[in-house]
């Protein structure tokens, strides 16, 4: 077997093992995606543009809720980020590539692609083919959510709407801020945009109620960040 | 972008502030649907999907895993509504 196939196949093989628990995902993304009335099409197009779980399901739920544009954009990206800090990582390793290998490893490089093929990179440095690894992960990841996307959008009209399935987006972001709880200045900045947002939802006309929230609670990380800084 | 954005383009401070920023969207999208019932009022008692948050929570904070917390949170939510409250 030639050193690319070899090192195709080994990214397939390293990250076979996570994507379990991404089937599932996927199917509840593509039952949530009919749950909330848009059309097959359009929930399988964003698995193939965005290809990103948790964005996806926050797309979603801003897009039925209404939300404005610029509420919608800031969201998927803030979700997003940290793929900014997968790809300074992997300039390393990558930077010598032709654009064209760059555009297509940054999009199939997710959270898990990248778990994996950072540390094959990491012990073979050396290898020319170094980034097929990352190839082979990352259209496993690809396949497999596709795929699951596809089973989520047929089962949608099946699943009976009390399994409650749209509390997963609240969990899916509970999920992403899992980083923060360990801050404590981050738990009030939590705490405030919560309870706004709470009391908010009736008081404040045109669904404004999220980034009401929002700035509210950016205005008292402002304070926190202000104070601390001054006692340093 | 990383070849875009130079290191001293924001500062410190802006930095430090815009680092919050999930912790300041997240939750206004969290809450809303958990605490409030159908009818727009605010539900505590015996809410499950209050529980289920908090128990998802606690594993997310141990665990560290997008995964893990989601999957505790809906199969203890589906525990709480189709168990537990029948």
């Amino acid at each position: 077997m030639n050193d690319r196939l070899k090192t195709l196949s080994r990214g397939i093989i390293d990250v076979s093992p996570l994507m379990i628990p991404v089937v599932p995902f996927g199917i509840i993304y593509g039952v949530i995606g009919m749950e909330l009335g848009l059309s097959a099409y359009m929930t399988f197009g964003m698995s193939i543009i965005i290809f990103g779980g948790a964005s996806q399901i926050v797309l979603l739920q801003l897009f039925s809720g209404g939300a404005s544009s610029l509420v919608t954009i800031t969201s998927v990206g803030a979700v997003n980020s940290r793929h900014l800090l997968y790809g300074a990582v992997f300039s390393e390793y990558l930077s010598h590539l032709k654009l064209a290998w760059k555009i297509i490893l940054s999009y199939v490089l997710i959270d898990q692609a990248f778990a994996v093929s950072n540390t094959y990179f990491k012990k073979n440095k050396n290898n020319t083919f170094k980034h097929y690894h990352l190839l082979g992960a990352g259209f496993t990841c690809w396949t497999i959510w596709q795929i699951s996307t596809i089973l989520g959008i047929v089962l949608g009209s099946v699943v009976p709407e009390e399994l409650g399935l749209s509390f997963t987006i609240s969990l899916t972001f509970v999920a992403l801020l899992i980083n923060d709880f360990r801050k404590f200045k981050n738990i009030i900045v939590m705490l405030v945009s919560g309870i706004v947002a709470t009391i908010g939802y009736n008081t404040i006309p045109f669904q404004a109620y999220i980034i009401v929230a929002a700035i509210a609670a950016l205005l008292v990380a402002t304070l926190l960040t202000l104070i601390t800084l001054k006692k340093n | 972008m990383i070849f875009l954005l130079k290191e001293d383009i924001l500062n410190d401070k802006t930095k430090k502030i815009l680092s919050y920023v999930p912790s300041a969207i997240f939750p206004a999208i969290i809450f809303p649907p958990i605490f409030l019932d159908s009818a727009g009022a605010i539900d505590i008692e015996n809410n499950p999907k209050i529980l289920a948050s908090i128990l998802a929570i606690i594993i997310g904070y141990f665990s560290r895993s997008i995964i893990a917390t989601i999957f505790v949170g809906l199969i203890s939510y589906w525990f709480l509504i189709f168990v537990y409250y029948q």
